[in-house]
């Protein structure tokens, strides 16, 4: 896509670049390439002295059982949350595109929580279900079920889950939404006078038609358990118990800030990098699909 | 609707209805532990009906802070929050509506080079560069300043290309007319381009001001004084950790300040949340 009219200056485009050129060089590239070259050095703690080990710090990170076991961890996080998110999601969405009564109510409510911090999702998650005092450890405890997540590793990661799909629902349900609505009436409409019943036109229809925004979501709910329940970690287990809710970014963070190993971490953000590229790199060639859908 | 169905419509509305009750859930246990006494909640269960001591609980949030963890004072922390969420989408929507321009209505030497530089900062976000990034931040001395909460976050490939995307739409006749008329590029921007792109900028506004309201990590490793702190660090600190020793009516309290701004601006402002989401997303 190329403007046919264009305006002439020699100077003025520059200019007009300048301001957000130098943010991204000084606040993306510059920390970028140190984050690649901190990965080939090893500090001492002071940081005063460095020296070039190659690939020592990636060796010594595929060796490490607590990396290794941050990725599976990180494996189950994200996909709970992007499975059940998406799932729930989808569900909530076909049922208020049926509404008519209520419609905007139901909406108000259902999109809310995506403004609500991640820390601060956490955080109300965690007060109802802290150990003694929450309210759902209450209702737990008259069912029975013994809840602690800050001694049992499956019930913080449980914890963990619930407030990240919680926090994402809003942002796959409007995509579903939009996705709902803009299924042409005529082919419903269709499919029922030729006897297919709701449930039938919803597996045969409604849902292929959704398919690339399902895709879609699932990139962005990959995405956004990655990288954006940073906040919901570190305002309720940080990592613990015993590290069984210790991400990969979470790890980078406590790596490289509060155990200030900086080779360790640098190298953790590189191959974090990676996975970046690769995740940013399905998407567009998704939305390159979609353009012709 | 297709066809008449009763009992389907009556399912569809009790999914909708517990679906909304449990999103909704956490909000109102909030409110109701903000309006109670510290000892009202530690006995189990807490009550479920909202309590007398509302007024005490939020002033004592607002001037003067919790007593355990961080003592700084809420309003300070909210006063933070709001110039991240101003400066943000304001800078944001600043820098990329230039450049976009510069790459939509001209052509110059290095202009796909500058395009993909632009383009590539998409893979690098904050989390993946922490380290280093926090270095050149104390290097520059913007540890704890306003300049340094903001700046880094209102470079966004993003809304340049929501920007670069709706110039495309613009027509060409527009554009030719001004350059006819004998307007020079700024004149035709500041008349033609900026009025035209106020839909855009209103909605890419909306969803960065929840973006910038709601900054974590980023905050959390450039702030360590307590005047700096926004309110979603603010709360983080008060939990001075173990599940009994805080002080849950005043985090609570704290918690439903911190949510209330985004949530108001995605409730009342609807139309342009939605259009803003899935535009960025385009």
């Amino acid at each position: 896509m190329e403007k046919r009219v264009v305006f002439r200056s020699a100077w003025l485009p520059y200019l007009l670049l300048a301001p957000q050129l130098a943010i991204t060089i000084v606040f993306f590239f510059w920390p970028a390439g140190q984050a690649v070259w901190y990965s080939f050095q090893l500090q001492d703690a002071f940081g005063l002295h460095s020296e070039f080990v190659g690939f020592d710090n990636f060796t010594a990170l595929f060796k490490d059982p607590h990396y290794l076991e941050s990725f599976k961890t990180t494996a189950v996080f994200s996909v709970a949350v992007a499975g059940l998110g998406i799932a729930i999601s989808l569900l909530l969405a076909t049922m208020a595109d049926r509404v008519v009564r209520g419609a905007l109510v139901y909406k108000t409510v259902l999109i809310w929580p995506y403004a609500v911090a991640a820390a601060v999702a956490g955080v109300l998650w965690a007060f109802m279900f802290a150990p003694s005092i929450g309210i759902i450890t209450y209702v737990l405890k008259g069912l029975g079920v013994d809840w602690n997540w800050i001694i049992n590793g499956d019930q913080a990661m449980l914890l963990i889950i619930i407030a990240s799909v919680w926090k994402q629902i809003s942002y796959n349900f409007l995509f579903f939404l939009a996705g709902l609505q803009s299924i042409p009436k005529s082919l419903i409409e269709a499919a029922a006078i030729d006897g297919a019943g709701p449930a039938r036109r919803f597996w045969t229809i409604v849902l292929p038609l959704l398919s690339p925004t399902a895709f879609f979501l699932l990139v962005v709910n990959i995405v956004y358990a990655f990288f954006d329940t940073f906040g919901v970690i570190d305002s309720t287990t940080q990592g613990g118990p015993a590290q069984a809710t210790q991400i990969l970014v979470y790890k980078v963070y406590h790596d490289g800030i509060k155990a200030a190993d900086i080779g360790g971490s640098s190298a953790q953000s590189v191959i974090l990098m990676i996975i970046v590229i690769a995740l940013t790199a399905i998407q567009f060639k998704f939305i390159e699909r979609k353009v012709q859908y | 609707m297709v066809e008449k169905r009763p009992l389907l419509d009556f399912v569809t509305h009790a999914v909708l209805i517990v679906g909304a009750f449990v999103i909704a859930f956490p909000l109102y246990v909030t409110f109701v532990a903000s309006t109670l006494s510290l000892e009202q909640i530690m006995s189990v269960p807490m009550p479920l009906l909202p309590g007398s001591h509302f007024i005490e609980n939020y002033s004592q949030v607002l001037f003067a802070g919790s007593t355990t963890g961080s003592k700084a004072a809420v309003l300070d922390m909210l006063f933070n929050s709001t110039v991240m969420a101003l400066a943000v989408p304001l800078g944001k929507i600043t820098i990329s509506i230039l450049s976009s321009f510069a790459i939509v209505y001209f052509r110059f030497p290095l202009r796909n080079f500058f395009f993909w530089m632009i383009f590539v900062t998409l893979m690098l976000p904050v989390e993946v560069r922490i380290i280093p990034t926090f270095k050149v931040m104390a290097d520059l001395g913007l540890l704890n300043t306003y300049a340094g909460l903001t700046l880094p976050l209102i470079a966004s490939a993003t809304a340049t290309f929501l920007f670069r995307q709706f110039f495309m739409t613009i027509p060409d006749e527009l554009a030719e007319a001004a350059r006819i008329d004998g307007a020079g590029p700024m004149r035709f921007f500041w008349d033609v381009v900026l009025p035209l792109s106020k839909t855009t900028m209103a909605a890419l506004f909306v969803i960065q001001f929840i973006y910038g309201w709601n900054q974590y990590l980023w905050p959390l490793l450039v702030t360590t004084s307590e005047d700096m702190y926004p309110v979603v660090i603010g709360i983080k600190r008060m939990i001075a950790g173990g599940d009994s020793g805080n002080e849950w009516n005043i985090v609570m309290a704290t918690a439903l300040l911190a949510m209330l701004p985004p949530a108001l601006v995605v409730v009342l402002m609807q139309r342009w949340f939605v259009k803003g989401l899935v535009d960025t997303e385009k």
